[in-house]
């Protein structure tokens, strides 16, 4: 295909990209004295759910363009309509705050759309290449929406630590991407999946492999390489840390699908141990480590390393119905990510946010329906049936079982056992402590909103919406076999 | 042994000698000299493999800008190294794991390193001729080749280099760009639209009083 060809293809990326650019021409030049501007974040929203759209109208489409660089196929735009969908409401959920916190500029939308866009490169990369390029250009705007609240130490603290390592993580992808291509000389997946038939394990691809995933599992902040996930996500601006805790992951997830699926489908006796030993390492440090935090950022952090973990067991399994399951669980998770983070950004004291724990104690009798919400996102994300959640764990389980890793969905009800622990730990604070000084009210329409949405979609919502979600996760998933 | 050969040994072993020198020397701008002299012998190497364009890109961007930028930075930033290698006996126990680890590894995928039969020819002559690797002298030169993919089979990773530059200037402003209040900034227009009626005042000052 030439490269006019391809731009058909590229359609939803490359009106965002334009759009980034115009808004941000137009953001230099509106700038207003205190850098508020209400235009740029509802123009941005506006691109975003344009793109959403767009991808979902090419659904089923299996194409590719720029030379085998880029493939869009059921699996790409399920995952795009999330990572899209995620994207706005980060930057709806934004728009309530204070002034300067960082998140009021101009740029914070804009650097957004471009993060969104590395991402949607990322699900769509179906080459070495593109793969790194890809997570690099959504990683550079991560760094920074990590530091925007620049006056702040913690946001500058977190922006640098998240960068250093996330060097260091590049490193190591890019170390295992060359070994891939040395040892098959090849940087397509398609290209490799032809010359890693797995019959004679070469060592040399199978450390290249190893490293590739380490990379990989950086950014998807699974255990053991997860250091990074609690400091930064206490130290950025809060609805920095609900993008942070949604779009990423998804992207990061499917890429990791998409890359050991699609260039290692013959080899999958190779890397699924390594994935299920990161599935266990996951859930035990998101499990056992979120039982003692305070703070709820950090406990959210430790939370979602917990919920990779549990979505790696099911790319462990390695079948279509183990990354179907993968991808309801991812979008089971962003949906109560965001709804859970929203509930925090209300958390308001006067002066400024507050986000201790102890602080929602009796929050039932100050704040009825905050408390009714969290509590169901609490127990969603807890895995308690019928919520949203148990449906994510038992696809999730159900693969692992089929692919007889039943050892591994053992571990993975134990470790949501002690998961459950600390999710309605939260929920007893909440409804049977001493009351704590009600929350400072504040403009809140829009989090309040997003956050009771979240909440329908998790207790009535999903006993209806699984069977569809079920059908386009299934076809997705077909799609990369 | 030719001349090129004579040469590959002299690059290599500048290559590996200075790479040695720049991860031991006490002093951080030394070790920034030993790195320039890395990518010199660096692209020595390259010329010698016919890949001219790559070559002067080495010398060009790398010691040109990059080991430049370096020095400044290692010479502007006041770190005291004595203080940061302090710690070092502490993480030798848990560094040298892991380099062992990582040694190891090298160590097996060399072992499983099978080389197709034109790269054996190459490795017993690490400077072939055109005669032996059968290069068609007719054939683009390096800068032709690579812009005949750059703009077509490339043009993907081409545009997102470009978006990530892009970010990374938008990350440098927002991170440290700051208005500064009270900066007198010269307008030119207002300057040229003055006249003799606003820019000059007549006073009447009586004599011994001042304004």
């Amino acid at each position: 295909m030439d490269v006019l060809g391809s731009l058909g293809v590229f359609l939803p990326e490359l009106a965002l990209l334009l759009g980034a650019m115009g808004l941000l021409i137009y953001g230099v030049f509106q700038e207003t004295e205190d850098g508020d501007n209400e235009i740029v974040p509802l123009a941005a929203i506006g691109l975003l759910l344009a793109a959403t759209a767009l991808v979902a109208l090419g659904g089923g489409v299996d194409a590719e363009a720029f030379a085998g660089a880029f493939r869009i196929d059921a699996f790409s735009q399920f995952s795009k309509a999330l990572i899209f969908g995620a994207a706005a409401f980060a930057i709806l959920m934004s728009n309530e705050e204070r002034q300067g916190s960082g998140v009021r500029r101009f740029e914070y939308s804009i650097l957004i759309l471009l993060a969104a866009i590395g991402m949607a490169l990322m699900v769509s990369a179906n080459d070495l290449i593109s793969l790194y390029m890809a997570i690099e250009t959504q990683s550079l705007a991560l760094y920074v929406l990590a530091a925007i609240n620049r006056d702040s130490h913690r946001s500058t603290e977190a922006g640098l630590k998240y960068f250093v390592l996330g060097a260091l993580s590049s490193g190591l992808l890019l170390y295992g991407a060359s070994l891939i291509y040395g040892f098959t000389g090849a940087t397509g997946f398609d290209a490799i999946a032809a010359v890693a038939t797995g019959e004679e394990a070469n060592p040399g691809l199978v450390v290249g492999l190893v490293f590739l995933i380490c990379g990989l599992a950086f950014k998807v902040s699974a255990a053991p390489f997860h250091m990074w996930t609690p400091d930064v996500y206490e130290g950025a601006p809060t609805p920095v840390t609900a993008f942070f805790a949604a779009a990423p992951k998804v992207a990061a997830m499917a890429l990791f699908a998409r890359a050991l699926v699609g260039a290692f489908p013959e080899a999958v006796g190779d890397w699924r141990p390594v994935i299920a030993m990161l599935a266990v390492a996951s859930m035990a440090v998101g499990s056992f480590s979120a039982i003692v935090q305070t703070n709820v950022k950090r406990l959210l952090a430790y939370s979602s390393i917990g919920h990779m973990g549990f979505a790696l067991v099911g790319l462990a399994a390695g079948t279509e119905r183990g990354v179907s399951s993968v991808l309801i669980y991812m979008a089971v998770y962003i949906v109560m990510t965001i709804g859970a983070f929203s509930c925090v950004l209300l958390m308001r004291r006067q002066g400024g946010r507050t986000e201790s724990v102890s602080d929602l104690a009796g929050l039932a009798e100050t704040d009825k329906s905050l408390a009714l919400i969290l509590g169901i996102l609490l127990f969603s994300l807890s895995g308690v049936p019928p919520t949203g959640g148990f449906f994510g764990k038992f696809f999730v389980f159900g693969a692992a079982v089929e692919a007889g890793l039943v050892w591994l969905a053992i571990i993975g009800v134990l470790m949501s056992a002690v998961a459950a622990f600390y999710y309605l730990r939260i929920v007893k604070i909440m409804w049977f402590d001493e009351a704590a000084p009600a929350f400072a009210s504040g403009p809140g329409v829009r989090l309040g909103l997003t956050a009771s949405l979240s909440a329908v979609i998790m207790l009535p919502g999903l006993l209806f919406l699984i069977g569809p979600l079920e059908r386009a996760a299934t076809s997705a998933a077909a799609s990369l076999f | 042994m030719t001349f090129a050969a004579f040469m590959f040994w002299v690059f290599a072993i500048t290559v590996v000698a200075s790479g040695v020198m720049t991860i031991s020397a006490r002093n951080p701008v030394h070790s920034v000299m030993f790195l320039i002299l890395a990518f010199f012998g660096a692209a020595g190497l390259f010329i010698l493999m016919g890949a001219e364009y790559l070559a002067m890109l080495l010398l060009v961007v790398y010691i040109g800008a990059v080991a430049v930028l370096f020095l400044f930075v290692v010479m502007m930033l006041d770190v005291d190294f004595v203080e940061m290698r302090q710690g070092f006996l502490r993480y030798v126990p848990i560094g040298g794991a892991l380099a062992t680890v990582i040694v190891v590894e090298l160590v097996l995928i060399v072992a499983a390193w099978t080389l197709p039969d034109d790269d054996a020819i190459a490795r017993a002559h690490p400077v072939p001729t055109a005669a032996e690797t059968g290069a068609d002298p007719s054939a683009p030169n390096n800068i032709e080749a690579l812009g005949l993919v750059l703009y077509t089979d490339y043009v993907h990773y081409f545009q997102i280099a470009g978006v990530i530059l892009l970010v990374a200037m938008i990350g440098a402003i927002v991170l440290t760009f700051r208005t500064r209040e009270g900066v007198r900034k010269q307008d030119p227009a207002e300057q040229v639209a003055r006249d003799r009626a606003t820019a000059v005042e007549m006073k009447n000052i009586r004599t011994g009083q001042g304004i």
